[in-house]
């Protein structure tokens, strides 16, 4: 019986930057095992929020919960976070970032890298810079630097951004692969059409809040 | 060795070979503080062009406080490699160790800022006109816990500075007035060595205290600075 309490829990979720609220009183739930889309404005909190689960916000007022503790820390090598900067050192190779941030996680096992960087459709023999990359093989090499621990929850900011047609499909059917063995995904995108079939949520922001959550796309937003 | 203090040594390993790594492929640090540096030596050289004895008396203050000003150049550097792409997010995100970042930045620093005094000190001692007429080989244990006492507060302060506007100016503003106690024990020691004069014992333990202190004090205090928004 598969287990219905929130893998993530949200309550009152306040975050202000000075004076300005990024969020102002999110409640959510998310379940295991699904893959959900969070769609809105640019300023809507989207970036906040995801932040915020990978614990690199701390909220002003309110509380997030992943696998039943508040304590972030605590549960961060089952968090996967990929930013909208890569996250990469510009003057390494891709295997040599990978390596460097697998033994973060505590990970020396060589083969590990070079399975994260073949599953986003990369060479791991690649031997130049990070620096001579296109803009879509950094964005995949950043997901391949997220899927290294093999974490339960994964938070994608704008991983498609910049990514050729093709890429972006295999980057699509790699996140539904995931997500049927288990892996709880977010996508933060303006391109939500690239997702219609394998998101099981749409989740709406405006104003640092939640203000819809669907199960299908709303004609608007099929761009 | 405990599991914890073996994860601690295994991402401070990693991080120092990676922060060796693009120095050496950047160079970016090394050569901002030997330009420095080597103006300091030649401007002040032909400034005040002093006879040997004037030299053991200002050679202590001129070469500590221009290993001090080029210091500050590569600790900026450090930190600013973590700035691009906002890598040290990814660090934050990870769960190895606030301390293990700290001692790697310590240890690449105490490595750059060694190097550039074993390339510059050949230069002041020509310049300069230097022989130590005390224990010369005490000159070794002061370079040591000097260089350690600028680039352990250095890092610190440093990665304190990462998030402000005008991080370069910042740095050597919350530096510099900590550092007066081991600059006043580095100067010293070091014109007691070169003078022969007095004995540089007393400055050398307070160097020892003051790198014990501020050691400790970093590594306590390092994981509320990775982690401040």
């Amino acid at each position: 019986m598969p287990d219905s309490s929130p893998i993530i829990a949200i309550s009152a979720l306040v975050k202000q930057f000075g004076r300005f609220a990024a969020l102002r009183g999110v409640n959510a739930e998310f379940g295991t095992g699904r893959l959900y889309v969070i769609l809105g404005d640019n300023g809507a909190g989207k970036t906040t929020l995801l932040r915020g689960l990978a614990g690199l916000v701390r909220p002003t007022r309110g509380s997030i919960s992943i696998l039943g503790t508040t304590n972030l820390r605590a549960v961060c090598h089952e968090l996967g976070y990929m930013a909208h900067p890569s996250l990469l050192y510009d003057e390494m190779s891709g295997m040599e970032n990978l390596r460097y941030f697998a033994r973060l996680y505590g990970i020396t096992d060589q083969h590990r890298c070079s399975a994260a960087i073949a599953a986003v459709d990369l060479d791991p023999a690649l031997a130049r810079p990070v620096s001579q990359y296109s803009q879509g093989m950094r964005q995949r090499l950043s997901l391949a630097r997220v899927l290294l621990h093999d974490p339960k929850i994964l938070l994608l900011d704008e991983p498609f951004s910049n990514v050729d047609g093709r890429s972006a499909g295999a980057m699509v059917s790699l996140l539904a692969q995931m997500r049927n063995a288990g892996k709880t995904i977010f996508v933060v995108t303006h391109q939500a059409s690239l997702l219609e079939s394998a998101a099981d949520e749409f989740i709406w922001m405006d104003a640092g809040q939640i203000t819809t959550r669907t199960r299908e796309l709303r004609p608007l937003e099929k761009r | 060795m405990s599991k914890s203090s073996g994860a601690v040594a295994g991402v401070t390993r990693a991080t120092l070979a990676k922060d060796l790594r693009l120095e050496w492929r950047s160079k970016d640090a090394i050569n901002s503080m030997l330009f420095f540096s080597l103006l300091v030596v030649v401007v002040f050289s032909f400034s005040f062009d002093p006879n040997a004895e004037e030299s053991r008396q200002i050679a202590g203050g001129l070469v500590w406080v221009a290993f001090l000003f080029a210091a500050v150049v590569a600790l900026n550097q450090t930190w600013a490699r973590e700035l691009r792409n906002q890598v040290l997010d990814a660090y934050r995100v990870s769960p190895a160790p606030a301390n293990s970042l700290f001692l790697a930045k310590a240890l690449g620093n105490f490595i750059f800022v060694a190097i550039l005094e074993t390339l510059m000190t050949p230069l002041f001692i020509v310049f300069y006109k230097l022989r130590p007429l005390g224990p010369a080989w005490q000159l070794i244990p002061v370079a040591v816990l000097g260089t350690w006492a600028i680039v352990v507060n250095g890092t610190f302060f440093a990665a304190m500075s990462l998030r402000t506007r005008s991080r370069e100016i910042m740095l050597p503003l919350l530096l510099f007035p900590v550092s007066m106690p081991a600059l006043l024990a580095l100067v010293n020691a070091t014109t007691a060595i070169l003078t022969g004069e007095l004995s540089a014992k007393f400055w050398i333990v307070l160097l020892t205290t003051y790198d014990v202190v501020f050691t400790i004090a970093c590594l306590l205090l390092f994981e509320l600075v990775l982690h401040a928004e």
